[in-house]
């Protein structure tokens, strides 16, 4: 009873999350551009897809801001974690709570001033002011997750590296750094979703003729979106969901390994 | 265990940064010999040949830039953050970028085809917000009308009244937007669409709290599919829509009430301090060639005021299609809206807001 209970809750779940996404990859087949009518099986959405280069192009600016601003905001961060690791319990705490301010911010706020800011210092707006804006919004993400591995750091083990003679760097990059490790690349990772994410911010600080994805999609709002991106998202999804199944295989291998082990002893 | 994790999530970078590498790659830009004109339009609001026979003929670049509302774009070009050259407002905020001194005189010697081709009607009706046609040279127009389905209704609807029959209650389909619900209502009393009397905009508002029971749904571009799937009787759509749900579904029809409507009409307009002027002139005067605006129609589907442009169209029933274009002399109180200033869409808006929380 419990059981059956438990299923039904995450069938539901499930069923809430990917509804969605299922009805738009069922509409990514359909040969009627209109959702109300099923015109037949079709693959033409995915050919007229290939030959858009308006649609390819904002999907290269897309993934390659995501991913330049992704890792400058976790060098970035990084290095900005470090110092404050340092700094008084006082000071710590003001410069987190100023790096946290712009994660409350609504977008639009900081898509406006962003904007301002540019004007006033006579940027061209165009590719580099979107990968400036996605920095600055990126790195407090950054910061809050690497941040409270910092702190689960102990100091003495760095300590203990430069007694054993190690250089500051060396210490810091083959005994500090490999701890901080995950912490970095998760905050890398929800860097990396936010940049892929944004709208309201690029849209303020980009320039005539570039586009990001999400851009491109919201100017098609008026007259309907194309089934072309229904194709897209669909492409998306599934690369994803692969990428995940690979990434997961060999962790159940190591799990089973680890039983084996923790079994013997 | 962990260390197994990270190598993955890495991997997983990786995998990313090929991806993005390789696609990014793909884009390429090259400059014109004839310098570049800027662009901002509607999204899908051209054709993209066209843009490209341009460049071929000319050797203009076009930077080519798209917004979705005319409330998005205005801060945009307001801020000066990219400096445009064309832009495509509608007719209020054409208005409104003319009232804030933002919009160059156009001199027509420099774009022939806008004259020759451009019927004389609709710079009659540009009248409206751009007094001495000075300013816009009309690029796509509509009215907006009902579109019904015909086996869902037993009498012809020729009224916006039927929007407040009780008969059709839970069926209504109304056009979630201020101007758009108000123009319904005002309408229907017999108001002007551009009023800003405080005693006309109660009763118009009392009108759309009085219909609000029978609707069912406030919509923006869900009318299409809605209506295409039968999922509603009557709704409040726009002209270019209904050519477009009628080949979906044979048993819509849309009418122009005859209690009059809205005309919109899309215009090119030149920015004052556009860096381009020159070549933003030979742009538009490309876009109004009558083989051009041909192609365009046929892409956006929405109706042209270029008669060149119509004269060229194939298909018999779309040329002489009465939605598409209809002959306004036939109809009474066409209106179109131009900007009420701050306190006309403050008041606007509040009204909106106590329609829709009541």
């Amino acid at each position: 009873m419990k059981n059956t209970a438990k299923k039904i809750y995450i069938a539901l779940i499930f069923l809430f999350l990917y509804a969605p996404i299922a009805t738009l990859m069922v509409l990514s087949f359909n040969a009627s551009k209109t959702r109300a009518k099923w015109g037949g099986f079709t693959f033409k959405w995915y050919t007229r897809l290939i030959q858009n280069d308006d649609i390819l192009k904002a999907l290269g600016n897309t993934l390659l801001i995501a991913l330049l601003s992704s890792v400058i905001a976790t060098v970035i961060g990084t290095v900005a974690c470090i110092a404050m690791n340092h700094m008084k319990k006082r000071t710590r705490t003001v410069m987190m709570g100023i790096t946290n301010i712009p994660m409350l911010n609504a977008d639009i706020v900081t898509g406006i001033s962003l904007m301002l800011l540019f004007i006033s210092f006579g940027f061209r707006f165009g590719f580099g002011t979107i990968l400036l804006s996605h920095i600055t919004f990126n790195i407090p993400y950054v910061i809050l997750s690497v941040m409270p591995r910092m702190k689960q750091l102990n100091p003495s083990i760095y300590e203990a590296a430069l007694d054993l003679g190690a250089s500051p760097v060396s210490a810091f990059r083959r005994v500090v750094f490999p701890d901080l490790l995950p912490g970095i690349l998760s905050g890398f990772l929800m860097a990396f979703t936010m940049s892929l994410d944004d709208f309201i911010i690029t849209h303020f600080t980009k320039g005539a003729g570039v586009d990001t994805l999400s851009t491109k999609i919201y100017t098609e709002v008026r007259k309907g979106i194309k089934p072309e991106m229904y194709a897209l998202s669909t492409i998306i999804f599934l690369a994803v969901l692969v990428l995940l199944l690979v990434n997961a295989a060999p962790n159940k291998q190591d799990a089973r390994a680890d039983k084996k082990q923790a079994a013997r002893f | 265990m962990r260390h197994r994790n990270v190598k993955n999530k890495a991997l997983l970078g990786g995998i990313m940064l090929l991806a993005a590498a390789g696609i990014a790659g793909c884009g390429s830009s090259g400059g014109g010999k004839g310098g570049q004109v800027i662009v901002y339009n509607w999204g899908e609001y051209i054709d993209p040949d066209t843009i490209e026979m341009f460049e071929e003929e000319t050797g203009i670049e076009v930077v080519y830039d798209e917004f979705e509302t005319n409330e998005i774009m205005y801060p945009k070009v307001e801020s000066g953050a990219a400096s445009y050259d064309v832009v495509c407002p509608s007719d209020y905020m054409i208005s409104k970028m003319i009232a804030n001194d933002m919009l160059a005189e156009l001199n027509f010697d420099n774009i022939p085809n806008a004259k020759k081709n451009i019927g004389a009607q609709y710079y009659e009706q540009s009248k409206g917000f751009d007094p001495e046609n000075q300013y816009a040279i009309p690029y796509c127009w509509g009215t907006v009308g009902i579109l019904y389905n015909k086996t869902m209704v037993d009498e012809p609807i020729t009224s916006w009244a039927q929007l407040w029959d009780e008969k059709y209650a839970d069926n209504i389909l109304m056009q979630d937007s201020v101007r758009d619900a108000f123009m319904v209502a005002e309408k229907l009393n017999g108001f002007s669409m551009n009023t800003t009397d405080p005693q006309e905009l109660e009763t118009a508002k009392n009108s759309l709290i009085e219909q609000k029971p029978l609707v069912q749904a406030y919509v923006i571009d869900q009318v299409r599919d809605k209506m295409i799937g039968n999922e509603a009787a009557i709704g409040v759509i726009y002209s270019g829509e209904a050519i477009y749900t009628q080949r979906e579904n044979p048993d819509l029809e849309y009418v122009i009430p005859e209690e009059g409507t809205n005309v919109w009409i899309d215009s090119w307009v030149i920015l004052k301090d556009a860096p381009n002027k020159e070549n933003a002139e030979k742009f538009i005067d490309f876009m109004c060639r009558g083989d051009i605006a041909v192609k365009n129609f046929e892409y956006i589907t929405y109706s042209t005021p270029n008669d060149a442009a119509r004269e060229l169209i194939e298909d018999e029933d779309i040329r002489n299609s009465e939605i598409a274009f209809p002959d306004l002399s036939k109809f009474n109180n066409l209106e179109t809206f131009v900007y009420l200033g701050e306190d006309g869409d403050a008041l606007y808006n509040e009204l909106w807001k106590e329609v829709k929380s009541n």
